[in-house]
């Protein structure tokens, strides 16, 4: 953590209340997102209990299994998952706009620009928490090896039709998520922690109760009451009064709430299959659909609150005006969102459950480069930010004293200009350095020449246009005040990797033939 | 100063005294012990488990109730899974041990399960101890112990263990087995559960290594207790058994170290004001003046690793102390250890401006306090 975020954190403990980590918001935000609220079963992997989503906050679709350990209701679950899903990520499949992008020609192996689509606009999904963009990838994976009926009419337990589909896209999803900068599946904890400082803990900061109560409140309170009573309130029955935002329940739920539920849930399915007659069969399908209700509203009561909490984080975060470079990282998911759409359309086969050695590199090398691009892009559109990499000697800003004009030797002598900035910043300069300003969004180099008392010389090299004399507005003058940064602003293509044919057999060689992956086997016990 | 006593049963008579009359002594489990060596600095922690007080009834008992539960699923099936596991005398265990950490050996078949049970944790531990030596001499045997008993010294005090199962090799070395019941999803496991379920077996490690030690076996060579543990998850979304080798060599030596600096229970306890009692019968203000008399080093890792978390937390919090935003923020902070203080120091109004941390607190409060201006204006 930088200095300057511990004193935001020290001075939300001192005023009750979070203090901004950011004067802009540095993430996208849809229009008109998807958030989706999941509940798990403990102890079982991606055995879900319900879920609350939707795009309309005053209306979610409540979805619950009414007895986790069924796989047929746990199919019903994601049928009923993947109608609100599907539909809602299809609404963005269709609108694209005409764009360019370098492909290697596979004849002449040059490089050419070939027109492809972008689609205008891209879905977003919004989870409670990390744990919650985990349970994403989890259920993506859960469900994108399943064979419907119509794939494999042998299939013991075939998945609704569109169960596969969806765990394909909840794991291209989950997979975006990994990616810095990136919008396509956010969690609302670390869209707010990445807006506010808190006075507690990063770890506190994970409930997403409690990092609302710092930022906002209610009124009467201090942040740190507020946090206490999301964390810790209990009623007299020993139950959360803001149960936590999941995937995970609280035991206390589980052993005192749910567990009764189910047992009436199991009892009335074996009364109603025991039944012997229509009459006594009518009698015990109304206590079936008591008990199934129950549960329902179990899960509701448990997922309202966050839900209701994550649409007051995003309203919010709304209020910050967007940062200068948001779009163009939007831009990425939005490439990221139409080269999925088309992998499903060519009807190539699911993510493969490991990913072979080159696309695992080309992975990392993005993340990377991802990684890079949101550090400067944050501090370009953020002087908060600009000022925790000031404070680290990576930039430095200050008044122009003095500008000399001199030029480049050789046949065309350019612009060459010297520029004087007195700051009191103490940026980490060597011989030669070279530095970057914005202008007008692009970056403009210069190289440190050597310190003038408190003032930085630093001789101006590009942007200036391609004439002797240099273009108005591009040459600083006396009095402007300005920024220039140790770090490029812009990012490179990563280090090229060998296309996947030509892998080093040292990383494992040249995939085979594409391994068929098949769908996991099913056992009597199986949970999912 | 407390008059002298004989050592051991002394300590015991003091550390029964602290936990109260009637008060059944809790016993550490590796988790505890694993969490324990993870804040060693702690003198609180390390009394009140040296003492076996139980530090959840402690904490409601202090009005601050520790959030550890489990759900009743988790444990059903947890339980379950482990039972599966060690079916048919634990036929599938053992395979996956000789696939995963033997592969030269017999495979095993009718291996030996001794019984292991005895009376009380003493009775156990030597029963244990005697099946291991019986099984590292049985040669060209392998032998499982379903949950044996192992003693540790912690701090002065023993400590009992009780490890999912020990195998014993044909070759007479000893392997700990772990069964857990998070899924191993496409041969990978969550890291961090995969690193909590490691420290927790290099505890069990270092206490086989502890009887290995005492048991000598004619015309064999010691028995040797391997640093790889066998990790038994389900597999994907089954609950079919999956095993991977985990390598404990960093972590047994982590846990060994912190294990070396718990300061000795005889000290703190001696230290301790006449009269203190943990009992959590006792009214709540004696509580915990006798809590707080034993110094405590929270930091928010508590809360996931210690009953008393809440309650630290709320009196490291009203001492303004700024380790309770995270042992990071107070490394940064050098000698300033208080929220008001490092707020006066960056304002100016106290603090050494020559001291580094000073003056780059003090940098950082103008930088940002130019930049939210100039933010302000835009
Ligand atoms: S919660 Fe308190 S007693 Fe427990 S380890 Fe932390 S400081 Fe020590």
């Amino acid at each position: 953590m930088s200095l300057i975020s511990t004193l935001a954190r020290l001075e939300a403990v001192s005023t009750g209340r979070a203090q901004p980590a950011a004067t802009v918001r540095h993430r996208h935000l849809a229009g008109r997102p998807l958030v989706f609220v999941p509940l798990t079963t403990a102890g079982e992997a991606g055995a879900p209990l319900g879920a609350l989503v939707g795009t309309d906050r005053d209306a979610p679709r409540l979805l619950v299994v009414p007895q986790p350990r069924d796989r047929d209701l746990r199919f019903q679950f994601l049928a009923e998952l993947a109608d609100v899903v599907l539909p809602y990520v299809d609404s963005y499949a269709e609108a694209v706009e005409a764009a360019e992008r370098n492909e290697t020609d596979p004849e002449t192996g040059k490089r050419v620009k070939v027109e492809v689509e972008l689609c205008a606009d891209a879905p977003q999904l919004i989870v409670p928490s990390r744990a919650g963009i985990d349970f994403v990838r989890l259920l993506g994976r859960s469900m994108r090896f399943r064979r419907t009926a119509e794939q494999d009419p042998e299939a013991p337990h075939p998945a609704p039709p569109r169960v596969p589909l969806l765990g394909r896209w909840l794991t291209h999803f989950g997979e975006r998520a990994r990616v810095p900068g990136s919008a396509l599946l956010l969690a609302a904890t670390e869209l707010l922690s990445r807006h506010w400082a808190t006075g507690q803990s990063t770890l506190e900061d994970q409930h997403l109760g409690a990092l609302l109560a710092w930022i906002d409140p209610p009124a009467g309170m201090t942040g740190a009451e507020a946090a206490h009573a999301a964390e810790l309130a209990r009623d007299a029955k020993g139950q959360l009064l803001h149960p936590p935002a999941g995937p995970a329940t609280d035991p206390a739920f589980d052993n005192k709430l749910l567990a009764p539920a189910l047992e009436r849930y199991d009892r009335a399915r074996t009364a109603l299959a025991a039944a012997e007659d229509g009459l006594e069969a009518d009698e015990r399908l109304g206590e079936l659909t008591a008990a199934e209700r129950a549960i329902r509203d179990l899960v509701e009561s448990r997922t309202r609150p966050t839900w209701d909490a994550v649409w007051r984080g995003l309203d919010l975060l709304r209020e910050l005006p967007e940062g200068a470079r948001v779009e163009e990282r939007w831009t990425r998911d939005r490439w990221s969102f139409t080269s999925h759409r088309d992998r499903i359309t060519a009807g190539e086969p699911p993510q493969p459950r490991r990913d072979d050695a080159v696309t695992a590199a080309n992975k990392l090398a993005t993340r990377e480069r991802e990684q890079a691009r949101l550090e400067a892009q944050e501090a370009l559109d953020d002087p908060l930010v600009m000022a925790g990499r000031r404070l680290s000697g990576e930039a430095f800003a200050g008044e122009v004293t003095d500008v000399v004009m001199t030029y480049s030797e050789g046949k065309r002598p350019s612009p060459r200009p010297l520029v004087t900035l007195r700051t009191d910043d103490r940026p980490h300069l060597g011989e030669r350095v070279k530095v970057y300003r914005s202008l007008g969004g692009k970056p403009q180099s210069a190289e440190f020449v050597g310190h003038d008392g408190d003032g930085v010389v630093l001789r101006i090299l590009d942007k200036m246009g391609r004439g002797k004399e240099p273009e108005p507005g591009s040459v600083p003058e006396k009095g402007d005040r300005l920024c220039f940064t140790l770090f490029e602003h812009e990012q490179r293509g990563g280090a090229k990797l060998p296309d996947p044919e030509n892998t080093p057999w040292t990383h494992g060689g040249p995939p085979g033939e594409a391994p068929h992956e098949a769908a996991d086997p099913l056992t009597a016990e199986d949970v999912l | 100063m407390p008059l002298p006593r004989t050592r051991g049963t002394a300590l015991r008579q003091q550390l029964a005294e602290l936990r109260g009359p009637d008060v059944p002594a809790k016993a550490l489990d590796a988790r505890a012990l694993a969490a324990l060596a993870a804040n060693p600095g702690c003198r609180r922690r390390a009394i009140l488990d040296g003492a076996g007080v139980n530090k959840a009834t402690l904490a409601s008992a202090l009005g601050s109730p520790s959030a550890f539960g489990q759900s009743q699923f988790a444990l059903t099936r947890g339980n379950a899974f482990e039972a599966k596991v060690k079916a048919d005398g634990g036929a599938e265990l053992l395979r996956l041990v000789h696939e995963k950490l033997d592969r030269h050996a017999e495979p095993p078949v009718d291996a030996r399960v001794p019984d292991l049970t005895a009376i009380g944790p003493e009775g156990r531990t030597a029963r244990t101890a005697l099946a291991l030596r019986e099984a590292t001499e049985a040669y060209g045997a392998w032998t499982l112990l379903d949950h044996p008993m192992l003693a540790l010294d912690v701090a002065g005090s023993p400590a009992f263990l009780e490890p999912d199962a020990v195998v014993v090799h044909p070759d007479g070395g000893w392997t700990v087995v772990e069964i857990k019941s998070f899924p191993m999803l496409d041969g990978s496991a969550d890291p961090a559960k995969v690193g909590a379920a490691a420290r927790q077996a290099a505890v069990y490690v270092l206490a086989l290594e502890e009887v290995a030690a005492r048991i000598t076996v004619a015309d064999v060579p010691a028995p040797e207790v391997g640093h790889q543990v066998l990790l038994v998850c389900p597999k994907d979304f089954s609950n079919l058994p999956t095993a991977s080798a985990v390598d404990v060599r960093k972590q047994r030596a982590v846990t060994r170290r912190q294990l070396a600096r718990l300061t000795r229970i005889q000290d703190i306890a001696d230290a301790l004001p006449e009269g203190t009692c943990f009992d959590p019968a006792r009214p709540a203000e004696e509580l915990t003046s006798a809590v707080e008399s034993v110094p405590a080093t929270y930091a928010p890792e508590c809360l996931s690793a210690c009953e008393l978390a809440f309650h630290c937390r709320d009196r490291s919090r009203a001492a303004g102390a700024v380790t309770s935003l995270g042992r990071s923020v107070r490394a940064e902070l050098g000698a300033l250890t208080t929220v008001p203080d490092v707020l006066a120091a960056a304002r100016g109004e106290a603090g050494d401006a020559a001291d580094p941390t000073v003056a780059a607190l003090r940098r950082a409060a103008t930088l940002r306090a130019e930049a939210l201006g100039a933010a302000a204006c835009r």
